[in-house]
């Protein structure tokens, strides 16, 4: 493991295999997510209850557990980044805050889609919508404090505190609907013993699921290496400024 | 611990020579608590069902707008870099830095709360349960406030950066607050609720100046 992280901390090499790899990701994303919305909307069966509008599930459910895998990745990002003080995790931290953020967004508007025609409500104050909203928000504060100091290092440093101090509500909304009655409905796939979704709704699912990861890789990749060179740029521009002064 | 003591003598005394600061506080809780009856209308019932919610959001933004004193004025002024540099543990001076502030914040609050519950119409089986509620939930809200505090340290538009931060964090003390009162109104058992809130502040108790800690430290480097 340790070995992996030193090896790219060094940015030059990290740059050479983000170039290498942005493109089999982006692939793997286009595949992935082609096939799933084939899936989805055209060879997986309705539900015998909600009918059709069953399929905003397939894009619905995928973003929650990429809305909370992202904000992982961030806390690990930062830890790595406070602990261990390796160059890259700040960036990787920077770059995974909005996408998760964006995926949080999406899982709240398509649940809130989703619940109109089946709750009959656009919204409800019930533990996973609001601990998914309260994951919006942290999402938000981070991004805000990253970008609220004038020294960019003490944005890092700061941002990367927070980001673990709200880890806790990661578990808490993966258990809020176990541990309240709750009118969104319990665990059916990541629970003990089989999944109880119907391996034809399960395939489409997890097609669109593992298609958003690498859809997340890709972006994360494109970001981390825009903020590399964003780096760069500063670094030659001081050097030509510094040049001209002489 | 003679030092802990020492700490939440200075910033009790630094408080009180600015009184005006404590009053400015419970005037906000008392005046915003009086802005609902005018907002939702004077309706008994109305106010009854919602009074324990009322009085646990505006002590919670109480606590929050005095917060940016905790840190802030050393800050500026250097005494802060110079506690960091003391041979204690900079984790008993945040601690006791939290606990003037609890002592300057919370308490004239929890001293307003019962005549403005009155106020609400909130019914009797209510009052215990909410001064517990405010015993309970009021240190975490100063602990985890704490950490707010120093992150946002040096940042532009600090004061609302910290209500962006923290906000998100008092919900669960909001959410286990109200619903104690309420149970507690309704003569259904409180001792759940309760628990939760304990177990909450006995959790934030050595994580939030930990977190607090390394805020302050990248604070002044």
């Amino acid at each position: 493991m340790s070995f992996f992280s030193q090896r790219f901390a060094n940015p030059t090499r990290f740059l050479k295999l983000a170039t290498a790899l942005i493109p089999w990701c982006a692939a793997a994303t286009l595949l992935l997510l082609g096939s799933g919305v084939y899936f989805a909307l055209f060879d997986s069966p309705a539900d015998y209850q909600q009918g059709e509008s069953v399929r905003i599930m397939y894009v619905h459910v995928p973003s929650a557990w990429l809305a909370m895998a992202g904000y992982s990745t961030l806390a690990f990002a930062s830890a790595t980044a406070l602990i261990w003080k390796h160059p890259l995790a700040d960036l990787v931290a920077k770059s995974a805050s909005p996408i998760g953020a964006c995926f949080a967004f999406l899982c709240l508007v398509t649940g809130s889609l989703w619940g109109k025609p089946m709750w009959g409500t656009w919204w409800a104050w019930d533990a996973r919508l609001t601990s998914m909203l309260i994951l919006f928000f942290l999402y938000l504060g981070h991004m805000a404090l990253l970008n609220a100091f004038d020294d960019q290092q003490r944005g890092y440093r700061a941002a990367a505190i927070l980001a673990i101090a709200g880890f806790v509500n990661v578990p808490v909304i993966k258990f809020s609907v176990d541990w309240w009655n709750t009118l969104h409905q319990p665990a059916s796939v990541s629970r003990m013993g089989m999944p109880a979704i119907d391996p034809q709704m399960l395939l489409p699912l997890l097609l669109m699921a593992v298609g958003y990861t690498f859809f997340f890789a890709t972006i994360l990749l494109l970001r981390v290496k825009g903020e590399i060179l964003d780096t760069k740029i500063r670094a030659i521009r001081l050097n030509q400024i510094r040049a001209a002064q002489q | 611990m003679t030092r802990l003591w020492t700490i939440v003598q200075r910033d009790l005394r630094l408080a009180l020579r600015q009184g005006s600061d404590s009053l400015m506080v419970v005037g906000f809780f008392v005046l915003t608590v009086t802005l609902f009856p005018f907002g939702l209308g004077p309706e008994t019932n109305l106010l009854e069902r919602t009074s324990s919610g009322i009085l646990w959001v505006t002590a919670l933004l109480a606590s929050m707008l005095s917060l940016d004193r905790l840190f802030l004025a050393d800050y500026e002024d250097g005494s802060l870099e110079l506690l960091t540099l003391t041979p204690t543990t900079l984790e008993i001076l945040v601690i006791g830095k939290v606990m003037a502030h609890w002592l300057t914040t919370a308490l004239p609050v929890m001293a307003a709360a019962p005549i403005l519950a009155l106020l609400l119409h909130l019914q009797e089986d209510g009052f215990a349960t909410l001064m517990l509620t405010l015993l309970l939930g009021t240190p975490t809200l100063s602990l985890i406030g704490a950490m707010g505090a120093a992150l946002v340290l040096g940042a532009r538009r600090g004061g609302v950066l910290l209500s962006l931060l923290i906000l998100p964090l008092y919900i669960p003390v909001l959410i286990f607050a109200v619903g104690a009162v309420d149970a507690a109104v309704q003569g259904l058992p409180v001792k759940g609720h309760l628990l939760i809130l304990g177990g909450i502040l006995l959790a934030a108790l050595p994580l939030a100046p930990l977190a607090t800690v390394a805020a302050v430290r990248q604070a002044v480097e």
